[in-house]
Protein backbone atom coordinates (compact mmCIF):
# COMPACT_ATOMS: atom_id res chain seq x y z
CA UNK A 1 0.00 0.00 0.00
CA UNK A 2 1.42 3.43 -0.68
CA UNK A 3 2.48 5.51 1.99
CA UNK A 4 3.25 8.47 0.69
CA UNK A 5 0.47 10.49 2.39
CA UNK A 6 -0.67 14.19 1.98
CA UNK A 7 -3.44 13.78 5.08
CA UNK A 8 -2.40 12.05 8.47
CA UNK A 9 -5.09 11.37 11.25
CA UNK A 10 -3.99 12.84 14.92
CA UNK A 11 -3.13 10.07 17.21
CA UNK A 12 -5.71 11.09 19.85
CA UNK A 13 -8.27 10.05 17.72
CA UNK A 14 -6.92 6.73 17.58
CA UNK A 15 -8.69 5.17 20.46
CA UNK A 16 -9.53 2.11 18.57
CA UNK A 17 -8.75 0.90 15.83
CA UNK A 18 -10.56 -1.49 12.77
CA UNK A 19 -9.05 -3.05 9.85
CA UNK A 20 -10.23 -2.53 6.35
CA UNK A 21 -8.68 -3.69 3.48
CA UNK A 22 -8.44 -2.03 -0.22
CA UNK A 23 -7.87 -3.86 -3.50
CA UNK A 24 -7.27 -6.78 -1.12
CA UNK A 25 -4.62 -4.40 1.06
CA UNK A 26 -5.28 -4.30 4.89
CA UNK A 27 -5.25 -0.81 6.62
CA UNK A 28 -5.40 -0.29 10.05
CA UNK A 29 -7.28 2.99 11.13
CA UNK A 30 -9.36 4.68 13.37
CA UNK A 31 -12.78 3.73 14.26
CA UNK A 32 -15.35 5.94 13.77
CA UNK A 33 -13.88 7.74 10.86
CA UNK A 34 -15.12 7.78 7.11
CA UNK A 35 -14.07 5.31 4.62
CA UNK A 36 -12.65 8.44 2.57
CA UNK A 37 -10.59 9.94 5.18
CA UNK A 38 -9.14 6.37 6.33
CA UNK A 39 -8.03 5.46 2.51
CA UNK A 40 -6.73 8.87 2.03
CA UNK A 41 -4.84 8.44 5.22
CA UNK A 42 -3.69 5.33 4.02
CA UNK A 43 -2.20 7.20 1.08
CA UNK A 44 -5.21 6.36 -1.68
CA UNK A 45 -4.95 8.96 -4.48
CA UNK A 46 -6.60 6.85 -6.72
CA UNK A 47 -10.43 6.36 -5.76
CA UNK A 48 -11.89 5.71 -8.86
CA UNK A 49 -11.82 5.94 -12.72
CA UNK A 50 -14.17 8.89 -13.92
CA UNK A 51 -17.42 7.40 -16.49
CA UNK A 52 -16.67 9.56 -19.24
CA UNK A 53 -12.58 10.26 -19.46
CA UNK A 54 -11.87 7.45 -17.93
CA UNK A 55 -9.33 9.28 -15.76
CA UNK A 56 -8.38 8.64 -11.97
CA UNK A 57 -10.39 10.57 -9.31
CA UNK A 58 -9.91 11.46 -5.47
CA UNK A 59 -12.56 12.87 -3.00
CA UNK A 60 -12.76 16.76 -3.36
CA UNK A 61 -15.97 17.84 -1.52
CA UNK A 62 -15.89 15.32 2.02
CA UNK A 63 -19.24 15.78 2.37
CA UNK A 64 -21.41 13.70 0.15
CA UNK A 65 -22.26 16.24 -2.83
CA UNK A 66 -19.51 15.92 -5.21
CA UNK A 67 -19.54 12.31 -5.87
CA UNK A 68 -15.66 12.22 -6.75
CA UNK A 69 -15.27 9.59 -3.58
CA UNK A 70 -16.97 6.92 -5.05
CA UNK A 71 -15.88 3.57 -4.26
CA UNK A 72 -16.78 -0.26 -3.87
CA UNK A 73 -17.82 -1.74 -0.80
CA UNK A 74 -18.25 -4.98 0.20
CA UNK A 75 -19.67 -6.01 -3.48
CA UNK A 76 -22.03 -2.86 -3.64
CA UNK A 77 -20.78 -0.42 -6.54
CA UNK A 78 -20.63 3.12 -6.21
CA UNK A 79 -20.77 4.09 -2.61
CA UNK A 80 -20.04 7.54 -1.41
CA UNK A 81 -16.95 6.91 0.78
CA UNK A 82 -17.00 9.79 2.99
CA UNK A 83 -20.60 9.51 3.90
CA UNK A 84 -20.23 5.93 5.37
CA UNK A 85 -18.02 4.86 8.42
CA UNK A 86 -15.35 2.26 8.27
CA UNK A 87 -16.19 -0.87 9.71
CA UNK A 88 -14.10 -4.12 10.91
CA UNK A 89 -13.49 -6.35 7.90
CA UNK A 90 -14.78 -3.97 5.72
CA UNK A 91 -13.51 -4.56 1.71
CA UNK A 92 -13.06 -1.49 -0.27
CA UNK A 93 -12.38 -1.54 -4.40
CA UNK A 94 -12.07 1.20 -6.94
CA UNK A 95 -14.96 2.19 -8.78
CA UNK A 96 -13.82 1.29 -12.09
CA UNK A 97 -15.68 3.30 -14.44
CA UNK A 98 -20.40 3.41 -14.54
CA UNK A 99 -22.21 0.74 -12.96
CA UNK A 100 -23.66 -1.44 -14.88
CA UNK A 101 -26.92 -2.92 -13.76
CA UNK A 102 -27.63 -6.71 -13.68
CA UNK A 103 -30.41 -7.64 -15.73
CA UNK A 104 -32.37 -10.82 -14.60
CA UNK A 105 -32.53 -13.95 -16.57
CA UNK A 106 -34.41 -13.75 -20.07
CA UNK A 107 -34.46 -9.87 -19.14
CA UNK A 108 -32.45 -8.78 -21.58
CA UNK A 109 -32.68 -10.03 -25.40
CA UNK B 1 -43.17 59.06 -38.73
CA UNK B 2 -43.04 55.29 -38.74
CA UNK B 3 -40.75 53.17 -40.43
CA UNK B 4 -42.79 50.05 -41.77
CA UNK B 5 -41.98 46.90 -40.07
CA UNK B 6 -39.49 44.70 -41.58
CA UNK B 7 -37.33 47.79 -42.30
CA UNK B 8 -34.77 48.49 -40.10
CA UNK B 9 -33.09 51.86 -40.89
CA UNK B 10 -32.07 52.92 -37.65
CA UNK B 11 -28.84 51.83 -36.04
CA UNK B 12 -28.19 52.49 -32.35
CA UNK B 13 -25.30 50.42 -30.54
CA UNK B 14 -27.42 47.56 -29.82
CA UNK B 15 -30.17 47.50 -32.28
CA UNK B 16 -32.02 44.40 -30.24
CA UNK B 17 -32.70 43.88 -26.86
CA UNK B 18 -33.65 40.38 -25.62
CA UNK B 19 -35.01 40.18 -22.06
CA UNK B 20 -34.33 37.01 -21.11
CA UNK B 21 -31.55 34.41 -21.13
CA UNK B 22 -32.87 30.97 -20.69
CA UNK B 23 -33.44 28.80 -23.86
CA UNK B 24 -35.52 30.84 -26.43
CA UNK B 25 -33.81 34.27 -25.40
CA UNK B 26 -30.53 32.39 -26.01
CA UNK B 27 -31.41 30.57 -29.00
CA UNK B 28 -33.34 33.75 -30.45
CA UNK B 29 -30.58 36.21 -29.69
CA UNK B 30 -27.82 33.98 -31.11
CA UNK B 31 -29.86 33.34 -34.12
CA UNK B 32 -30.31 36.66 -34.58
CA UNK B 33 -26.54 38.03 -34.13
CA UNK B 34 -25.33 35.27 -36.41
CA UNK B 35 -28.04 37.15 -38.83
CA UNK B 36 -25.87 40.64 -38.56
CA UNK B 37 -28.20 42.20 -35.83
CA UNK B 38 -25.91 43.69 -32.71
CA UNK B 39 -28.15 42.72 -29.64
CA UNK B 40 -27.88 42.45 -25.75
CA UNK B 41 -29.83 40.65 -23.65
CA UNK B 42 -31.02 41.23 -20.24
CA UNK B 43 -30.93 38.41 -17.80
CA UNK B 44 -32.61 38.07 -14.32
CA UNK B 45 -29.56 36.13 -13.08
CA UNK B 46 -29.83 33.79 -9.79
CA UNK B 47 -33.41 35.48 -8.57
CA UNK B 48 -34.81 33.56 -11.54
CA UNK B 49 -37.24 30.89 -11.99
CA UNK B 50 -34.89 29.63 -14.89
CA UNK B 51 -37.64 26.99 -16.56
CA UNK B 52 -34.79 26.16 -18.57
CA UNK B 53 -33.03 24.25 -15.86
CA UNK B 54 -36.21 21.91 -15.10
CA UNK B 55 -36.69 20.46 -18.89
CA UNK B 56 -36.90 16.96 -19.41
CA UNK B 57 -34.88 17.19 -22.47
CA UNK B 58 -36.96 15.70 -24.83
CA UNK B 59 -36.36 16.32 -28.43
CA UNK B 60 -40.12 15.24 -30.03
CA UNK B 61 -42.93 15.67 -32.25
CA UNK B 62 -45.13 12.33 -31.77
CA UNK B 63 -48.36 12.81 -30.07
CA UNK B 64 -48.06 17.17 -29.91
CA UNK B 65 -50.59 19.03 -32.17
CA UNK B 66 -53.46 17.22 -32.05
CA UNK B 67 -55.59 20.48 -31.54
CA UNK B 68 -53.30 22.59 -33.78
CA UNK B 69 -52.15 21.37 -36.75
CA UNK B 70 -50.01 24.46 -37.60
CA UNK B 71 -48.12 23.24 -34.48
CA UNK B 72 -47.18 19.54 -35.98
CA UNK B 73 -45.69 21.02 -38.93
CA UNK B 74 -43.55 23.86 -36.95
CA UNK B 75 -42.39 20.67 -34.58
CA UNK B 76 -41.55 18.89 -37.41
CA UNK B 77 -39.50 22.02 -39.21
CA UNK B 78 -37.54 21.75 -35.33
CA UNK B 79 -36.71 18.63 -35.55
CA UNK B 80 -35.30 18.58 -38.80
CA UNK B 81 -33.34 22.23 -38.41
CA UNK B 82 -31.61 20.39 -34.58
CA UNK B 83 -28.88 18.73 -36.47
CA UNK B 84 -27.74 21.90 -37.83
CA UNK B 85 -27.93 23.59 -34.65
CA UNK B 86 -25.98 20.79 -32.91
CA UNK B 87 -23.11 20.70 -34.91
CA UNK B 88 -22.64 24.73 -35.35
CA UNK B 89 -22.75 25.30 -31.83
CA UNK B 90 -19.88 22.29 -31.55
CA UNK B 91 -17.80 24.01 -34.03
CA UNK B 92 -18.08 27.44 -32.28
CA UNK B 93 -17.96 26.39 -28.82
CA UNK B 94 -16.83 23.27 -28.23
CA UNK B 95 -19.45 22.26 -26.71
CA UNK B 96 -21.97 19.14 -27.30
CA UNK B 97 -25.72 19.82 -26.38
CA UNK B 98 -26.01 16.30 -26.39
CA UNK B 99 -28.27 15.77 -29.85
CA UNK B 100 -29.47 12.10 -30.66
CA UNK B 101 -32.31 11.67 -32.47
CA UNK B 102 -32.79 7.63 -32.70
CA UNK B 103 -36.09 7.76 -32.73
CA UNK B 104 -38.54 7.98 -29.35
CA UNK B 105 -41.11 6.03 -27.65
CA UNK B 106 -44.19 6.19 -25.44
CA UNK B 107 -44.74 3.61 -23.27
CA UNK B 108 -48.31 3.02 -21.86
CA UNK B 109 -49.79 1.40 -18.93
CA UNK B 110 -52.86 0.87 -19.60
CA UNK B 111 -55.04 -0.61 -22.52
CA UNK B 112 -57.20 2.29 -23.19
CA UNK B 113 -54.79 4.94 -23.06
CA UNK B 114 -52.77 2.89 -25.45
CA UNK B 115 -55.59 2.55 -27.74
CA UNK B 116 -56.56 6.18 -27.06
CA UNK B 117 -52.89 7.46 -28.43
CA UNK B 118 -53.64 5.31 -31.32
CA UNK B 119 -56.54 7.00 -32.54
CA UNK B 120 -54.79 10.74 -31.10
CA UNK B 121 -52.08 9.56 -33.60
CA UNK B 122 -54.01 8.92 -36.56
CA UNK B 123 -56.27 11.92 -36.17
CA UNK B 124 -53.07 14.34 -35.91
CA UNK B 125 -52.32 12.74 -39.56
CA UNK B 126 -55.71 12.49 -40.96
CA UNK B 127 -55.20 16.41 -40.08
CA UNK B 128 -52.12 16.71 -42.52
CA UNK B 129 -49.67 16.15 -39.73
CA UNK B 130 -47.85 13.30 -41.72
CA UNK B 131 -45.85 12.05 -38.93
CA UNK B 132 -44.24 8.66 -38.56
CA UNK B 133 -45.27 6.40 -36.03
CA UNK B 134 -45.66 3.28 -35.59
CA UNK B 135 -48.14 1.09 -32.29
CA UNK B 136 -46.04 -1.60 -30.68
CA UNK B 137 -47.16 -4.51 -28.28
CA UNK B 138 -45.05 -5.27 -25.26
CA UNK B 139 -43.15 -7.79 -26.95
CA UNK B 140 -42.31 -5.69 -30.03
CA UNK B 141 -40.93 -3.05 -27.99
CA UNK B 142 -38.94 -5.40 -25.92
CA UNK B 143 -36.98 -5.62 -29.68
CA UNK B 144 -35.75 -2.02 -29.19
CA UNK B 145 -36.42 -1.85 -24.78
CA UNK B 146 -34.76 -4.56 -23.19
CA UNK B 147 -35.72 -5.28 -20.03
CA UNK B 148 -39.07 -3.51 -20.05
CA UNK B 149 -41.30 -4.24 -17.47
CA UNK B 150 -44.44 -6.41 -17.33
CA UNK B 151 -46.68 -3.70 -16.28
CA UNK B 152 -45.90 -1.83 -19.78
CA UNK B 153 -48.39 -2.61 -22.42
CA UNK B 154 -48.19 -0.88 -24.91
CA UNK B 155 -46.77 1.97 -27.08
CA UNK B 156 -45.90 4.09 -29.95
CA UNK B 157 -42.61 4.41 -31.57
CA UNK B 158 -41.57 7.59 -33.80
CA UNK B 159 -38.35 7.58 -35.95
CA UNK B 160 -37.92 11.18 -35.70
CA UNK B 161 -37.91 11.80 -31.97
CA UNK B 162 -34.60 12.13 -30.01
CA UNK B 163 -32.84 13.69 -26.99
CA UNK B 164 -30.68 16.40 -26.17
CA UNK B 165 -29.08 17.79 -22.90
CA UNK B 166 -31.03 21.00 -21.27
CA UNK B 167 -28.34 22.28 -19.35
CA UNK B 168 -25.65 21.74 -21.87
CA UNK B 169 -27.72 23.22 -24.74
CA UNK B 170 -27.81 26.54 -22.56
CA UNK B 171 -24.19 26.54 -21.81
CA UNK B 172 -23.10 25.92 -25.58
CA UNK B 173 -25.56 28.88 -26.43
CA UNK B 174 -24.53 31.20 -23.99
CA UNK B 175 -20.82 30.62 -25.46
CA UNK B 176 -22.12 31.11 -28.63
CA UNK B 177 -23.55 34.36 -28.13
CA UNK B 178 -20.16 35.46 -26.40
CA UNK B 179 -18.62 34.28 -29.79
CA UNK B 180 -20.77 36.46 -32.00
CA UNK B 181 -20.00 39.58 -29.41
CA UNK B 182 -23.66 39.53 -27.74
CA UNK B 183 -23.37 41.24 -24.27
CA UNK B 184 -25.27 38.87 -22.08
CA UNK B 185 -25.70 41.21 -18.68
CA UNK B 186 -26.70 39.58 -15.71
CA UNK B 187 -28.39 40.59 -12.88
CA UNK B 188 -30.91 42.54 -14.50
CA UNK B 189 -34.83 42.32 -13.54
CA UNK B 190 -36.93 44.44 -15.67
CA UNK B 191 -39.78 46.21 -14.36
CA UNK B 192 -41.05 48.22 -17.32
CA UNK B 193 -40.79 48.42 -20.96
CA UNK B 194 -41.70 51.61 -23.01
CA UNK B 195 -42.39 52.34 -26.35
CA UNK B 196 -42.04 55.57 -27.64
CA UNK B 197 -43.94 56.28 -31.10
CA UNK B 198 -42.03 59.41 -31.95
CA UNK B 199 -38.73 57.73 -32.10
CA UNK B 200 -39.99 54.05 -32.37
CA UNK B 201 -37.48 53.22 -29.97
CA UNK B 202 -37.94 51.52 -27.05
CA UNK B 203 -36.89 51.57 -23.07
CA UNK B 204 -36.61 48.61 -20.75
CA UNK B 205 -36.36 49.75 -17.52
CA UNK B 206 -35.03 47.70 -14.66
CA UNK B 207 -36.53 48.18 -10.87
CA UNK B 208 -33.08 49.42 -9.96
CA UNK B 209 -33.74 52.21 -12.53
CA UNK B 210 -31.08 51.60 -15.10
CA UNK B 211 -32.19 51.56 -19.30
CA UNK B 212 -31.76 49.97 -22.03
CA UNK B 213 -32.71 51.11 -25.66
CA UNK B 214 -33.14 49.61 -28.58
CA UNK B 215 -34.60 49.62 -31.65
CA UNK B 216 -35.99 46.14 -31.15
CA UNK B 217 -37.46 44.54 -28.41
CA UNK B 218 -38.05 40.73 -27.23
CA UNK B 219 -39.82 39.51 -24.83
CA UNK B 220 -38.41 35.83 -23.72
CA UNK B 221 -38.58 36.37 -19.94
CA UNK B 222 -40.67 33.22 -19.60
CA UNK B 223 -43.19 33.80 -16.56
CA UNK B 224 -42.28 37.27 -16.72
CA UNK B 225 -43.81 37.61 -20.18
CA UNK B 226 -47.59 37.73 -18.28
CA UNK B 227 -46.87 41.25 -17.29
CA UNK B 228 -44.70 42.67 -19.28
CA UNK B 229 -46.17 41.82 -22.80
CA UNK B 230 -49.62 44.06 -22.17
CA UNK B 231 -47.04 47.27 -21.82
CA UNK B 232 -46.35 47.00 -25.36
CA UNK B 233 -49.31 46.01 -26.77
CA UNK B 234 -49.21 42.30 -26.84
CA UNK B 235 -50.20 39.13 -24.57
CA UNK B 236 -48.97 36.00 -22.91
CA UNK B 237 -50.97 34.95 -20.80
CA UNK B 238 -48.89 31.73 -18.83
CA UNK B 239 -48.88 30.55 -15.91
CA UNK B 240 -46.48 27.93 -13.88
CA UNK B 241 -46.53 24.09 -13.85
CA UNK B 242 -43.98 22.64 -12.13
CA UNK B 243 -41.80 19.58 -13.57
CA UNK B 244 -40.12 18.04 -11.04
CA UNK B 245 -37.88 14.81 -12.11
CA UNK B 246 -34.69 12.74 -10.54
CA UNK B 247 -31.77 11.41 -11.93
CA UNK B 248 -29.85 8.27 -10.70
CA UNK B 249 -25.98 7.86 -10.55
CA UNK B 250 -24.28 7.43 -13.98
CA UNK B 251 -24.53 3.79 -15.63
CA UNK B 252 -23.35 1.91 -18.15
CA UNK B 253 -25.55 2.18 -21.27
CA UNK B 254 -28.85 0.19 -21.13
CA UNK B 255 -31.14 2.42 -22.98
CA UNK B 256 -31.07 3.54 -26.55
CA UNK B 257 -34.09 5.53 -27.08
CA UNK B 258 -35.60 8.17 -24.88
CA UNK B 259 -39.36 7.38 -23.84
CA UNK B 260 -41.40 9.45 -22.01
CA UNK B 261 -40.83 8.51 -18.30
CA UNK B 262 -37.08 8.08 -18.48
CA UNK B 263 -34.05 8.64 -21.06
CA UNK B 264 -30.72 7.86 -20.51
CA UNK B 265 -28.07 10.52 -21.34
CA UNK B 266 -24.70 10.28 -22.95
CA UNK B 267 -22.89 10.64 -19.58
CA UNK B 268 -25.11 7.58 -18.67
CA UNK B 269 -27.16 9.14 -15.93
CA UNK B 270 -31.28 8.53 -15.82
CA UNK B 271 -33.49 11.13 -15.93
CA UNK B 272 -36.91 10.04 -14.73
CA UNK B 273 -39.56 12.10 -14.65
CA UNK B 274 -41.77 14.13 -15.08
CA UNK B 275 -44.50 15.40 -13.12
CA UNK B 276 -46.81 18.34 -14.31
CA UNK B 277 -48.17 19.73 -11.41
CA UNK B 278 -50.50 23.02 -10.63
CA UNK B 279 -48.94 24.52 -7.42
CA UNK B 280 -48.18 28.17 -8.03
CA UNK B 281 -44.94 29.39 -7.62
CA UNK B 282 -43.61 26.96 -5.40
CA UNK B 283 -40.54 25.22 -7.54
CA UNK B 284 -39.31 23.03 -4.64
CA UNK B 285 -40.19 18.93 -4.43
CA UNK B 286 -42.23 16.55 -2.61
CA UNK B 287 -41.62 13.23 -1.22
CA UNK B 288 -45.32 11.70 -2.77
CA UNK B 289 -44.09 12.89 -6.26
CA UNK B 290 -40.92 11.74 -5.67
CA UNK B 291 -42.14 8.14 -4.88
CA UNK B 292 -44.56 8.59 -7.94
CA UNK B 293 -41.74 8.90 -9.91
CA UNK B 294 -39.34 6.29 -8.90
CA UNK B 295 -42.17 3.78 -8.44
CA UNK B 296 -43.34 4.37 -12.36
CA UNK B 297 -39.24 3.93 -13.15
CA UNK B 298 -39.03 0.66 -12.00
CA UNK B 299 -42.44 -0.68 -13.09
CA UNK B 300 -40.96 0.60 -16.91
CA UNK B 301 -37.55 -0.86 -16.16
CA UNK B 302 -37.41 -3.42 -13.07
CA UNK B 303 -33.64 -2.74 -13.64
CA UNK B 304 -33.74 0.23 -12.34
CA UNK B 305 -34.59 -1.16 -8.80
CA UNK B 306 -30.69 -1.33 -8.60
CA UNK B 307 -29.90 2.45 -9.19
CA UNK B 308 -29.10 5.10 -6.57
CA UNK B 309 -30.77 8.14 -6.73
CA UNK B 310 -28.25 11.40 -6.79
CA UNK B 311 -30.55 14.13 -7.27
CA UNK B 312 -34.09 15.49 -7.80
CA UNK B 313 -35.31 18.92 -8.20
CA UNK B 314 -38.56 21.19 -9.10
CA UNK B 315 -38.65 23.63 -11.79
CA UNK B 316 -41.64 25.52 -13.05
CA UNK B 317 -42.01 26.18 -16.67
CA UNK B 318 -43.94 28.62 -18.24
CA UNK B 319 -47.35 27.28 -19.58
CA UNK B 320 -49.74 28.76 -21.91
CA UNK B 321 -53.82 27.88 -21.50
CA UNK B 322 -53.98 25.53 -24.57
CA UNK B 323 -50.69 24.41 -24.12
CA UNK B 324 -48.87 26.21 -27.71
CA UNK B 325 -46.49 29.00 -28.46
CA UNK B 326 -47.69 32.84 -28.39
CA UNK B 327 -45.01 33.96 -31.15
CA UNK B 328 -46.26 37.19 -32.19
CA UNK B 329 -45.44 41.10 -33.09
CA UNK B 330 -46.74 43.86 -31.69
CA UNK B 331 -48.93 45.54 -33.84
CA UNK B 332 -49.39 48.95 -31.73
CA UNK B 333 -45.72 48.75 -31.06
CA UNK B 334 -43.94 47.79 -34.09
CA UNK B 335 -40.14 46.05 -33.46
CA UNK B 336 -41.80 44.22 -30.12
CA UNK B 337 -41.91 40.92 -30.26
CA UNK B 338 -43.48 38.48 -27.55
CA UNK B 339 -42.50 34.56 -27.35
CA UNK B 340 -43.88 31.64 -24.78
CA UNK B 341 -43.31 28.38 -25.28
CA UNK B 342 -43.31 24.96 -23.26
CA UNK B 343 -40.65 23.39 -25.47
CA UNK B 344 -37.03 25.36 -25.64
CA UNK B 345 -35.38 21.91 -26.44
CA UNK B 346 -37.76 20.53 -29.09
CA UNK B 347 -37.76 23.67 -30.70
CA UNK B 348 -34.52 25.25 -29.98
CA UNK B 349 -33.13 25.33 -33.13
CA UNK B 350 -36.48 26.83 -34.81
CA UNK B 351 -36.24 29.55 -32.45
CA UNK B 352 -32.61 30.62 -33.72
CA UNK B 353 -32.58 30.08 -37.46
CA UNK B 354 -36.25 31.01 -37.55
CA UNK B 355 -37.53 33.53 -34.91
CA UNK B 356 -33.33 34.97 -34.98
CA UNK B 357 -34.13 36.56 -38.12
CA UNK B 358 -37.76 37.34 -37.90
CA UNK B 359 -37.55 39.31 -35.04
CA UNK B 360 -34.23 40.99 -36.61
CA UNK B 361 -37.17 41.86 -39.59
CA UNK B 362 -34.97 40.42 -42.18
CA UNK B 363 -37.96 37.82 -43.08
CA UNK B 364 -41.71 37.84 -43.04
CA UNK B 365 -43.68 36.28 -40.65
CA UNK B 366 -43.87 32.55 -41.18
CA UNK B 367 -47.55 31.54 -42.53
CA UNK B 368 -48.40 28.96 -39.28
CA UNK B 369 -47.60 31.84 -37.04
CA UNK B 370 -51.41 33.17 -37.43
CA UNK B 371 -52.18 30.45 -35.17
CA UNK B 372 -50.05 31.63 -32.28
CA UNK B 373 -51.02 35.11 -31.52
CA UNK B 374 -52.29 35.92 -28.31
CA UNK B 375 -55.32 36.77 -28.87
CA UNK B 376 -56.11 33.57 -29.35
CA UNK B 377 -56.73 33.51 -25.77
CA UNK B 378 -59.59 36.02 -26.12
CA UNK B 379 -62.03 34.57 -27.77
CA UNK B 380 -65.17 34.85 -24.88
CA UNK B 381 -65.95 31.58 -26.90
CA UNK B 382 -63.50 29.50 -26.63
CA UNK B 383 -62.23 27.30 -23.76
CA UNK B 384 -58.42 25.39 -23.41
CA UNK B 385 -56.95 22.60 -21.72
CA UNK B 386 -53.39 21.35 -22.75
CA UNK B 387 -52.36 18.03 -22.89
CA UNK B 388 -49.18 18.46 -19.84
Amino acid sequence: MATDTFFSIPKSTAARTVTITFEGEPLSVPAGISVAAALLAGGVKNFRSSVVGGRPRAPYCMMGVCFECLVEIDGIPARQSCLIPVREGMAIRRQIGAVELQFGAGEKA
Amino acid sequence: METNKGENTRMSKRQMTVVGGGLLGAAIAYGAARAGTSVHILDQGDSALRASRGNFGLVWVHGKGATMPDYVQWTKEGLRLWPELQNELMELTGVDAGLQQPGGFWLGFDEKDVEARAVALDKINQDGGDVPFQMMDRAELRQYLPGLGDAVVGGSFCSLDGQANPLMLLRALHAALKAKGVDIISGVDIAKVEYDAGTGMFDAVAKDGRRWKSDRLVLAAGLGNAALAPQVGLLAPVKPTRGQVLITERLKPFLDYPTNKCRQTKEGTVQLGSTAEDVGYDDGTSADKIEWLARRAVETFPVLGQARLVRAWGALRPLTPDGYPIYQESQTCPGAFVVSSHSGVTLAASHCYVLGPWTSGLTQTPQEFKSFRGERFLDPNASFSNGY
